[in-house]
């Protein structure tokens, strides 16, 4: 274990807050970010979605356009000389709707054009004529269940259904509680808004794509297969990420700005706005999910019943794996072998829904934490106790059949959380921006109830179900330097300073050379899954020990010592039998030396039809507590503290880690009390940021937290990610903390005002 | 840079970071944000809502913090207009500037540029802000990642140096 934590950390090593390498640049203005990307002779281009969310499309006439001087060409889906379709597991989405055809949603691309800027394209898109034949959309899953619903996609109206059938069906507890819970369509609303840049290659036989994504190397796969070229004439280059949270798993733009760029021979830039940002990713499934919980006297969980209906909208994108997260975690973060549940996810005509931070955990642990608080309450127990009453361990045996064999200090996680002072109350003469409803006295203080909720969780780590995403890591001594390189998506979370970090602790090196982060490596996999710092970590610091280990056999040939006395302290090569320390400096101007090395997580399984299957690779924990204010006349609630135990394994960098909790805590916040994207007859109501509500700093509350070390023997850090947790009990804690002010039920997030008061 | 073809057309001059800049022949539609970006290669406002929620755009206009998004830039042509390339000296990061790298202020950095705009500002006017007045100031600046703990930090490590007389 290459980690070292404290004060006697290195600076720029792991366990120490290393400085940013994209740090200066972002804080100036001139870190390049994807809508930042320009070339010389370059086009803008921009897309026609469609403004129904079920139609038939019956023709496209863009003669009209072809006459605005400065447009420079129009694609359909005629133009499409590849695969018609793409998707991350099912390639069921169209590049653009085909006439004759039907859309499924509503902005779903009909066609792109191109032109010498963004108002000339606006021009185009307003004199292309496109005609339809209007279809009743289905909004209403459950008519894919049974049936009523017409087939919407030649691939059907199911994603997936999956069972868990695990122990003993027949127990029924003394202590039975139940529930159904409704989970809103939330957005992953990262500030840097969709973009790319497409350059083609003089002669027009490939593509070079500086683009926003969160896996450069699946990106190439599916834009190649449409584009029909070979991969290796698609080459991918990350433009500055503003933000992932999920929504850049998907194509959206890529294929499009690479069409255009391909038949104009010129650069092409596609820029989405905030509105069609909105249509051109998706979302948080939103979900319906029933819970039946089996309990003893003692409130120990015997058995639990479960239902999940996800909807996964008009297209398949994460839907299978959001569905299978979601059920294999509907026990949470406590002791249970016997289970039945149902689970389902399914095509309707609302806006597609797949990755998004939590991935399914979401939304099951805002069932089961709310379930939590009923079986305390129906068996008199507090909510901490009730929790500590059936905390997993190490070991324990899931639904699935799988055994715990992550460290799971989840006694702790909660114990700790608990120990955390809590706020004071409020005082009679606040200050009205911290009163509920902020500022114009809306809410008196002397008016408002205060609550206490809490919320725990389990979170999987990668990719499950017998997918290998392995990452690709490159070190190499070159001219006395030390160079990474990698394809793993920096989106913000600090992949690029703790790759860093590891060649430093590793190799011994103040001075580390990031290589661009490109398809000219391997591939680092999916930022995604709380799995990078695991994965591309774990890939760095073998390929670091690569290196290191072959700079150790040369140094101890050519000095003539022994090699197994030689080992990297700080930065020095130490002998151990003659105490001689040699600077790693001072060597590797003497040596070429480049290692390529692809990590792999343990291997895991698909489930069965019972559900039953080793499918997860390791598991992290959270305990989250919520305070809050609410004005129960007037529905408004002011979160004021979140006290937090996440189990970390390791903190690698102190800052990021702290960043991540607070970060993960806003966003879940926000699907707690604000953020929904509301959906009427398939059509979004609220595509802005005026009407899709996000935390401001006046919403933050204050966070305090406790960071549990206890490193995970399975990681090759030790450390567990962090990126997910932070969201996934946050959400519960805090509406099980509005459920303690006022006492209402509130089955659904986000809690909205009328919901309290009405 | 091309233009849409039609009458709308104008030149005309916009003062930014202290010089006069021209800009040619440029659609009068055009927003002060996309005439920095596009025209003037000053890419540090950045453009997240186009509505004027997200502050991801501020600028300084003649002393105020604006969102650049909602001026129509043929409009600024009196105005004294400062981004956020025109902060630190040869170079150099301001005060604010290495406060959010310090703070860990900074994760993908949309909205980075709009806040130590914006935070300038704020201390420009009082270097003694407490919590609430520094929340009040930037609520009008989104970040989705970070939740603002290690920007309030930021904004506090700030206004303590100017108030000790560091930086700055």
């Amino acid at each position: 274990m290459s980690v070292v934590t404290g004060s006697s950390t290195r600076f720029g090593a792991l366990g120490s807050n290393a400085n940013r390498p994209d740090g200066n640049a972002k804080v100036q203005g001139g870190f390049a970010f994807s809508s930042d990307m320009w070339a010389e002779n370059m086009l803008w281009g921009a897309t026609m979605r469609s403004p129904h969310p079920h139609a038939r499309l019956l023709s496209i006439d863009a003669s009209e356009a072809w006459k605005i001087p400065g447009v420079e060409c129009v694609v359909t889906a005629d133009d499409v000389p590849g695969l018609p379709n793409y998707g991350l597991i099912m390639q069921d989405q169209p590049v653009f709707a085909r006439v004759g055809d039907t859309v499924r949603y509503l902005g779903e691309p009909i066609l792109a054009v191109a032109a010498d800027h963004p108002e000339t394209c606006r021009r185009a898109l307003a004199a292309i004529k496109v005609r339809y034949e209007v279809l009743e959309p289905v909004t209403d899953p459950e008519r894919c269940i049974d049936g009523s619903a017409p087939p919407l996609h030649p691939d059907g109206n199911v994603f997936r259904h999956q069972r868990i059938v695990s122990g003993d069906q027949t127990i029924i507890g003394e202590i039975q509680v139940e529930g159904t819970y409704e989970i809103g369509m939330q957005d992953q609303a990262f500030l840097g808004l969709e973009a790319a840049l497409a350059v083609p290659d003089t002669g027009g036989d490939g593509v070079e794509l500086y683009i926003a994504t969160q896996w450069l190397h699946e990106d190439r796969k599916q834009i190649a297969a449409c584009l029909g070229l070979p991969e290796e004439k698609v080459r991918l280059v990350l433009g500055g990420v503003g933000g992932a949270f999920g929504a850049r798993e998907d194509i959206s733009l890529q294929v499009h700005t690479c069409l255009l760029a391909l038949r104009t021979g010129r650069p092409v830039r596609i820029s989405y706005s905030r509105e069609e940002s909105f249509f051109g990713h998706v979302h948080r499934h939103p979900a319906t999910i029933w819970m039946r919980h089996h309990a003893d006297a003692q409130g120990r969980i015997l058995r639990i019943e479960s239902r999940m209906v996800f909807d996964g909208g008009a297209y398949c994108s994460t839907s299978p794996a959001v569905l299978i997260n979601a059920i294999t975690h509907t026990q949470g973060p406590y002791k249970c072998e016997n289970a039945t549940v149902d689970g389902w996810a399914l095509r309707t005509n609302n806006p597609p829904c797949g990755a998004m931070r939590g991935f399914g955990v979401v939304q099951a642990c805002f069932a089961h934490e709310s379930q939590m608080d009923k079986l305390a309450a129906a068996t008199g127990l507090s909510p901490v106790e009730v929790r500590l009453r059936n905390a997993m361990e190490t070991g324990d045996r899931l639904i699935t059949g799988q055994i715990m064999d992550s460290v799971a200090p989840v006694e702790r996680c909660i114990r700790e959380t608990d120990a955390i002072p809590l706020p004071p109350p409020m005082p009679m003469d606040a200050n009205e921006l911290l009163v509920p409803g902020g500022t114009g006295l809306t809410a008196l203080p002397s008016n408002i109830r205060r609550g206490v909720g809490w919320g725990v969780s389990i979170k999987n780590l990668m990719y499950s179900e017998g997918f290998d995403d392995f990452s690709t890591a490159r070190c190499r001594i070159s001219n006395g330097a030390v160079h990474v390189k990698f394809a793993t998506a920096e989106v913000g979370q600090g992949f690029v300073m703790l790759a860093q970090q590891i060649a430093r602790s590793v190799l011994g090196v103040d001075d580390v050379y990031l290589d661009p982060i490109d398809t000219q490596v391997g591939s680092a996999g999916s930022t995604s899954a709380s799995r990078q710092t695991w994965m591309s970590g774990g890939a760095v610091d073998a390929a670091c020990r690569a290196v290191r280990d072959e700079l150790l056999d040369r140094v101890a040939t050519a000095r003539g010592l022994v090699r197994q006395e030689l080992r990297i302290d700080g930065t020095d090569i130490v002998d151990a039998l003659t105490g001689t320390r040699i600077a790693v400096a001072e060597v590797i101007g003497d040596h070429e030396i480049d290692h390529t090395v692809e990590y792999h997580h343990p291997a895991t399984e698909d489930l069965d039809e019972n559900g039953q299957g080793n499918c997860h690779v390791a598991f992290a924990f959270v305990a989250h507590r919520a305070v809050v204010d609410v004005d129960p006349d007037l529905g408004l609630v002011k979160v004021v503290q979140i006290a937090t135990a996440q189990d970390v394994g390791r903190v690698l960098n102190p800052l990021s880690v702290q960043g991540q909790v607070e970060g993960g805590i806003a966003q879940g916040l926000g699907l707690a009390v604000m953020e929904e994207i509301i959906v009427t007859d398939g059509k979004v109501r609220n595509p802005s940021f005026t009407d899709y509500l996000l935390p401001t700093f006046l919403d933050a509350p204050t966070v305090d937290m406790v960071l549990i070390e206890e490193p995970e023997p399975k990681s090759p850090l030790g450390a567990k990610g962090v990126g997910e947790p932070p969201c996934v009990s946050v959400t519960p804690a805090i509406a099980n903390a509005i459920r303690n002010a006022i006492g209402r039920e509130l089955p659904r997030v986000p809690v909205r005002p009328y919901d309290i008061c009405l | 840079m091309s233009i849409p073809n039609d009458s709308l057309n104008e030149s005309y001059s916009l003062n930014v970071n202290g010089t006069l800049r021209e800009v040619r022949d440029a659609w009068l539609g055009e927003s002060l944000l996309y005439v920095l970006r596009e025209r003037l290669g000053l890419p540090g406002a950045k453009g997240a809502c186009e509505q004027g929620e997200c502050g991801s755009c501020t600028v300084i206009m003649d002393d105020r913090a604006v969102c650049s998004c909602l001026v129509m830039a043929a409009s600024a042509t009196e105005s004294r207009i400062l981004t956020v390339e025109s902060l630190g000296e040869n170079g150099r990061l301001s005060d604010v500037q290495q406060a959010f790298l310090d703070a860990g202020g900074v994760q993908c950095g949309f909205c980075t540029p709009g806040f130590i705009v914006a935070v300038h500002h704020l201390l420009d006017q009082n270097s003694d802000p407490d919590d609430e007045q520094i929340k009040e100031a930037l609520s009008g600046n989104i970040c989705r990642c970070t939740g603002y703990g290690r920007i309030l930090d930021a904004v506090k490590v700030a206004a303590r140096g100017r108030r000790d007389g560091v930086g700055s």
